[in-house]
This record gives C-alpha cells, sequence and structure tokens, in this order.
C-alpha cells in the first residue's frame, strides 16, 4: 500500500534536503571540499570569514534586523487581536489582510520601495502643494544604515502571516469565554486578553514566530531592495560570495553560512530569553491586580497600524502597476503625463523564459507537495494515527532553520553529482519550502471535516479509494485548491533557493525582478513586481473560482458554508 | 426495489467496549428480521461506540471484544464496506455536491450495470420518499424531513442486510418526528431488516416496538 509509504516519504523529502544541506555546508566551511581539490581540514575559511570588513556590523544588522522585525509585528498582532476579536472590525481586517499573504516579499518590498523613496510616491502626492518640493530631497531613505526601511519592508508582509496564524489557533484557546470571565473580573479588554488568552494562543504559533525570526535574520531579496548596503546585513553579503566566480571564495561563503546559521540560533535564544522575561512580567503585573481599563487609545493604535501596513502594501502594488503603464512622468506629478505599454512590450521577450520557468517549477512543486500531503492526510484519516507532534516541529524545520544555511550546501552537493542548474533539481528543493505549507493549510479544513460523511459512504459500500474520489476530495476541493495556491505563492516567491540552485541558468520573474534592483528602472521593475504578484494573485482566483463552476447551485458548497 | 428476502438476524456474542481499563458496556444480544432492539443511556456510555463497532468504525482508542455475526457471517474483520450495515445518523448526511438523484445513484450497488435500470431503482425510492420531482434537487433546498427521508432511501438502495439507527430523530420537529418515525420502521421492517437504534428519546423505543436495553 503506497499510502502506508506517504508519511516516511514527506519525511525524506523534509529533512533529506536539509541534513545534506548542512552537510555540504560543514565540510568546505572546515577547508574540505575534495571537487576543488582540497582533501584536508582547515580554520582557514573562517579565519579569511572574520577578515572581511564590517563582519561586524553586518552580523548585528542581522540580529536587529530579525529582532526588532519580529518584536514589531507579533506585538501589533497581538494588541489587535486582544482589542478586537469578537468584533465587525475584526472580521473586515482579516478579509483584507489574508490576500496579502500571497503577496511575494519582493513585490512588497519593490512597492514600498516606491513609495517612500525620496522621489517616491507618498512625496510625490503631497508635492509640490504641501511640502513646496520641486526636486527629490536628497535623504538617505532606502538603503538606509539602520535597516529601517528593510524591517518596515519585513513587517508589513509579517503581519498577515502571524495574523494568518493567530487566526487559526483562536479556536482552539478558548478565546471568547475566557476574555468575558476576565472583563466580568473588571479588567480592560487588551490587557485581560493579553493575560489569559494570549498565553494559549502563544503557544500554539509559536514555531510560526521562530519562522519569522529565522526568515528575517537572514533574508536576502527584501534586503537587497530596502537594506543598507555599507555593509549589507550578513545575508546578502554571503550571496555575493557564494556567487563569485572565483570558486574558492565558496569556502569562505560556506563558512559564512555556518555564522549565519549561528546568527539566527544567537537570534532564538535571545527571543527565548525575550519570551521568558515577558512572561514574568506580565505575571507580576497580573497579580498587583491593576485592570487597566483605559485601552481605547491602544486599541485605536492596534488598529490603525494594522490598516496602515495592510494599507502600504495595497498601495504599493498600486504603484508598482502605475509604474509599469507610466509614460513620462516628472517629479513631483503624482501621476505620469500618459500611459503606455511600451515597458511591457520593451520587457516581454526577456520575460517570456522566466515566466515558463516560474510557471513550471511552481506548478511541478506544488503538484509534488499536494500529493504528498493528501497521502499522508488520508493514511491519516483511513488509520486515525496522527503522527505524533513532532511531525509538527518537522514540517516547520524548513521554515526555521535559514535557508542561505543549507541551499548553498545543497548546491555544493549537486555541484558534484552534476546536476545543479537543473529543473528536477529546482523543483525538489523548491518542494522542501512548499510542501510545509500546503501540509499546513491543507491539514486544518481536512481533519474539520465531518468524518460521518465518509463513514456513510462506506457503509453504502464503497471502498476507501471510491470515498477519497466521489466524496472527500470533491467535498474538500475549495481547500485543496486553496493549498494549492498557497504553495504555488510559496515557490513563485522563492528567491535565493532559485538563485542558488537555478545558478543563474533558470531564472523566474522573481530572481528577474529582484536583479533589476540596483539598476533602478522603475518602469521595467514595476513590470517584473506586478507581474511577480499577479501570478500567486491568479492562483488564488483560480483556486475560487474553479469550485464555484463546479458547484454552482449546489448550495452547501459555498465559500461560506 | 431490492428486498432483504433471507430474513437473518444480526448476532452480538459478548460484545465488550472498553475506554482506558473502563468496562463501558457489554451486550449479548441477537436482532431478528425485522425487529428493532432499542439501546438508551446517557451519552458517554458507549452506546454509539457500539454502534460504531458494528459498523467498523471504531476508534482505536476503544477497545472491543466479541463476535457481530450477521446471516451466519462473522463482520468482525471485514472492511466497513463489505460488511452490508446501513447506517443512519442524527442528521441526513446528504453528500452536498451532488444533486438528491446523484446521492441515491452512488447508493445503488455496482452490480445493478445498466444506466437505466440503475436510473429506474432511484425513481422508485424517490416515488416511495414521495419526493418524485426532486431527482435533479440540491439536497440543501430540502426541508429536514425530506432529508431524512432520502437518507433513509440512500441506505436501503445499497441493499443492507441489517440497519443501525445513531439517534436519527433526534434532530427532527416534534411534529415531524412521529411521521418520519413511522415511515423509517414501516420501509425497514417490509425489507425484513434487523434493526438496532440508539436513542435518548423514550418516544423513540415505544415507536420501535421491539426490545429495550437500558445501559
Amino acid at each position: 500500500m503506497l499510502l502506508r509509504l506517504a508519511p516516511s516519504f514527506a519525511l525524506l523529502v523534509l529533512l533529506g534536503p536539509i541534513f545534506f544541506g548542512l552537510w555540504g555546508t560543514i565540510e568546505p566551511a572546515f577547508g574540505h571540499f575534495p571537487a576543488l581539490g582540497s582533501d584536508t581540514y582547515s580554520l582557514e575559511p573562517f579565519h579569511k570569514l572574520f577578515q572581511r570588513p564590517g563582519l561586524g556590523i553586518s552580523i548585528a544588522l542581522s540580529l536587529w534586523t530579525g529582532l526588532g522585525t519580529t518584536l514589531v509585528a507579533v506585538s501589533v498582532v497581538a494588541m489587535f487581536i486582544a482589542g478586537w476579536s469578537n468584533t465587525k472590525w475584526f472580521a473586515s481586517v482579516q478579509q483584507l489582510v489574508s490576500p496579502l499573504l500571497s503577496v511575494p516579499h519582493a513585490a512588497a518590498a519593490f512597492g514600498l520601495a516606491f513609495l517612500i523613496s525620496p522621489s517616491g510616491w507618498l512625496l510625490r502626492l503631497v508635492s509640490p502643494e504641501l511640502t513646496g518640493i520641486t526636486r527629490p530631497p536628497n535623504l538617505l531613505i532606502l538603503h538606509d544604515p539602520m535597516a529601517l526601511s528593510l524591517m518596515a519592508g519585513l513587517i508589513i508582509k509579517e503581519i498577515p502571516f502571524l495574523l494568518l496564524i493567530v487566526l487559526s489557533a483562536l479556536p482552539q484557546s478558548n478565546a471568547k469565554r475566557l476574555s468575558h470571565i476576565v472583563r466580568s473580573l473588571g479588567y480592560g479588554r487588551v490587557m485581560g486578553f493579553l493575560y489569559v488568552v494570549w498565553p494559549n494562543i502563544y503557544k500554539q504559533i509559536r514555531l510560526g514566530v521562530f519562522a519569522v525570526i529565522a526568515y528575517a535574520t537572514s533574508v536576502v531579496d527584501v534586503a537587497i531592495i530596502l537594506g543598507p548596503t555599507t555593509p549589507a546585513p550578513l545575508a546578502p553579503r554571503l550571496v555575493t560570495w557564494m556567487s563569485d566566480s572565483d570558486l574558492l571564495v565558496r569556502f569562505e561563503a560556506s563558512a559564512g553560512a555556518l555564522l549565519q546559521l549561528g546568527v539566527t540560533a544567537t537570534a532564538l535564544i535571545a527571543w527565548w530569553l525575550l519570551e521568558k522575561f515577558g512572561a514574568k512580567i506580565m505575571k507580576q503585573i497580573a497579580v498587583s491586580g491593576r485592570r487597566f481599563q483605559k485601552d481605547k487609545a491602544i486599541r485605536v493604535i492596534s488598529l490603525i497600524t494594522i490598516c496602515l501596513t495592510s494599507g502600504v502594501v495595497i498601495l504599493g502594488l498600486v504603484i508598482l502597476a502605475i509604474w509599469s503603464f507610466a509614460g513620462y512622468w516628472s517629479f513631483p506629478n503624482a501621476l505620469p503625463s500618459g500611459f503606455s505599454l511600451d515597458s511591457w512590450t520593451r520587457s516581454w521577450s526577456g520575460l517570456i523564459s522566466p515566466l515558463i520557468n516560474t510557471v513550471i517549477v511552481g506548478i511541478s512543486s506544488t503538484l509534488i507537495a499536494l500529493i504528498i500531503s493528501l497521502a499522508c492526510l488520508e493514511r491519516e484519516a483511513r488509520t486515525g494515527n496522527k503522527g505524533g507532534s513532532y511531525m509538527l516541529g518537522i514540517l516547520y524545520l524548513p521554515l526555521i532553520v535559514p535557508q542561505i544555511g543549507f541551499v548553498f550546501g545543497l548546491q555544493s552537493f549537486f555541484l558534484v553529482f552534476d546536476i545543479d542548474a537543473t529543473f528536477s533539481a529546482l523543483i525538489l528543493v523548491h518542494l522542501v519550502f512548499v510542501l510545509p505549507y500546503v501540509f499546513l493549510s491543507l491539514s486544518d479544513p481536512w481533519r474539520a471535516w465531518d468524518k460521518r460523511y465518509g463513514q456513510a459512504a462506506l457503509s453504502l459500500g464503497h471502498s476507501q479509494n471510491s470515498v477519497f474520489w466521489n466524496i472527500r476530495a470533491p467535498m474538500l476541493l475549495r481547500a485543496i485548491l486553496v493549498a494549492a495556491a498557497v504553495g504555488f505563492a510559496v515557490s513563485v516567491g522563492q528567491y535565493l533557493v532559485t538563485i542558488l540552485i537555478g545558478a543563474g541558468r533558470i531564472t523566474t520573474i522573481t530572481t528577474e525582478a529582484v536583479a533589476l534592483a540596483s539598476g533602478g528602472d522603475r518602469r521595467i521593475i514595476g513590470v517584473y513586481a506586478f507581474l511577480q504578484m499577479l501570478m500567486p494573485f491568479a492562483g488564488f482566483m483560480l483556486a475560487s473560482l474553479i469550485p464555484n463552476i463546479l458547484f454552482r447551485g449546489k448550495r452547501d458548497m459555498r465559500a461560506s458554508a | 426495489m431490492i428486498e432483504n428476502s433471507n430474513g437473518n438476524a444480526l448476532h452480538l456474542n459478548n460484545v465488550q467496549i472498553v475506554l482506558n481499563d473502563k468496562l463501558l458496556l457489554s451486550v449479548n444480544e441477537t436482532v431478528q428480521a425485522g425487529e428493532v432492539l432499542t439501546l438508551m443511556g446517557p451519552s458517554g456510555s458507549g452506546k454509539s461506540s457500539l454502534l460504531a463497532y458494528i459498523a467498523g468504525f471504531l476508534d482505536p482508542v476503544f477497545v472491543a471484544s466479541g463476535d457481530i455475526n450477521l446471516n451466519e457471517t462473522n463482520l468482525n474483520e471485514l472492511p466497513a464496506e463489505l460488511r452490508k450495515i446501513g447506517l443512519l445518523f442524527q442528521d441526513a448526511m446528504l453528500f452536498p455536491h451532488m444533486s438528491v438523484g446523484q446521492n441515491l445513484l452512488f447508493a445503488v450497488g455496482a452490480n445493478v450495470r445498466s444506466k437505466a435500470e440503475r436510473k429506474t431503482l432511484v425513481e422508485e425510492a424517490l416515488e416511495v420518499a414521495n419526493l418524485s420531482d426532486y431527482f435533479n434537487a440540491d439536497p440543501a433546498t430540502l426541508s429536514g424531513g425530506q432529508k431524512s427521508r432520502i437518507a433513509l432511501m440512500r441506505v436501503l438502495l445499497s441493499s443492507p442486510q441489517a440497519l443501525l439507527l445513531d439517534e436519527p430523530f433526534s434532530k427532527l420537529d416534534t411534529n415531524l418526528k412521529a411521521q418520519i418515525r413511522e415511515f423509517v420502521f414501516t420501509e425497514a421492517k417490509r425489507r425484513m431488516l434487523p434493526i438496532l437504534m440508539v436513542t435518548h428519546d423514550e418516544e423513540d423505543a415505544k415507536a420501535a416496538g421491539g426490545k429495550v436495553i437500558t445501559l
């Protein structure tokens, strides 16, 4: 029975690349890489690495960005959920934020850059009427040395992610009853929620928060677009070394990848201490009996912040679209003097190949992830065996170990076996990151499905397979397609993996878009970033359209049912 | 319609269900063809688990022992889909992505090959349920009583050899209850099915007219 092998296969897909990737990083980091003619171990790569100028600042930037981003994003989400759960506002914000999850990081970062840069849209909208400015001011807003733009770019994308995992934890947290009880004791809405409900929620979303820390400490694409450059945070510098034409720099880059693992681990430990400290403080305040009833200000602030961050992403996407169709557009005009398809026709020939690559890799990795996830979940349904709680940890592992820590090692491995820059290698590595999201997105609706439908069908004499194909899969088609859209969006957004494993020979819309960042042609960047955003969006559109068409006239199969 | 012609019985031989080393229930009964055995008891008494054990869906947290025999066949090792045990739940559980007619066609045995014959069987069933014009209807548009009747017809079209009822009338309006109850018992008894019913409701037990075991 093939289903029995599904969980082991999933483990192999997730853990295999991480294991071999780490191995392929550690060996050259200690000077051992026979393929490059070095068969002895040494600390030389680390010596060289630490001689790089500004390395300390790069490390500090990575830590600062990672922890700062996470702290702000988690706080905003916590305040918002504490202040607004079970309200009308909450439901509308939820609908506003959820689609933003599918926007690739790079597209959101470009959008933000086009808004806030000195010649950006925000300033154009108010100039010269309010500012009197007729020329872009000489300010270093993007690539600022404190990495504030970088953090802003990360925060606007991590808030939707955190909000979504909080929402899926909410039903298991007894939130409504507990917050009613604590409010009837006279506690303010926000503080009461934070005292009694938040710890429950936090326990469930903790792995997700770790994933945010890991991502923000090691992000490359957003850092290239928004981050400081003199020096850059550690991860983008590593990528430069990793793509150095001098193969001997690989040793140093491998040592750097290990260093990155250490930096991320340090950030995780720091966060863990922060958790302990925070819990202790909260307990102390709680037993003091202070009620914090006047929390209107903080509620309003949290709502405004959430709306503002979502608004920035949406506005950013709008400005990307405008730039891609813009004709002549001088500062400080709020809109271009004309619209044209010039940028699109000019880019078209270069777009086709990356577009096709994106679709091939995205659809293949998503399909494989979907088959593995469905097989695991179907096996679970048939045997009642959930596979223990450690499964969740393993699912999150590829999201918590920084990509740069093992993907470069994996590339070394592929290099030795001469399969680097092949579609199968790229699809395999995309799968490592697509599978967790597909599985996590599918498992909740799959497990929530009323088992009695399956029992009814079995007792009518239908086999397990017939029940799967005729009843369960069609009834859960909407969830399956949404999971597929999530998977596709994850694949489309992969930058680092694609640039390392694709080795510049397989390019996608995302790698091309980020490569344009330094060039600064806003019209062409607009085209690429707009397309980058459009592809996941198209996936989600299909995911909602297909069931609507297939199940037209079936009331209980509507989206809300 | 396909009738259950053999008129055999459902035997529960020393069936015991244990949860966490605690004996939940122990039954040693035979339900004859066309008779109803009613099990009454508070929730948590294991009565629904007994139905799940007989139908082949018992959650692995329960430990069950004892033989289930249906018409000389031992069911213990048979997978659910081969047991020929019909199930009715509190809810009708009509498949929402299929029309009423498709729900019923899905139940007709694969041994009925010809399309026309399958359709005829379904149309006959719709007539019995007094819902002749509902072949293409969306199940979501049916009333509670109509859903219950279709659910019963769906079970009967699969030619079961016994029928298990898991509080099948508890969600119906009081005025509908008696009507549906009579419909279910009449149709099931006409096919000479042994029936095992689990319920909270004294009225159900009275209407069934058979032996009542209180747990």
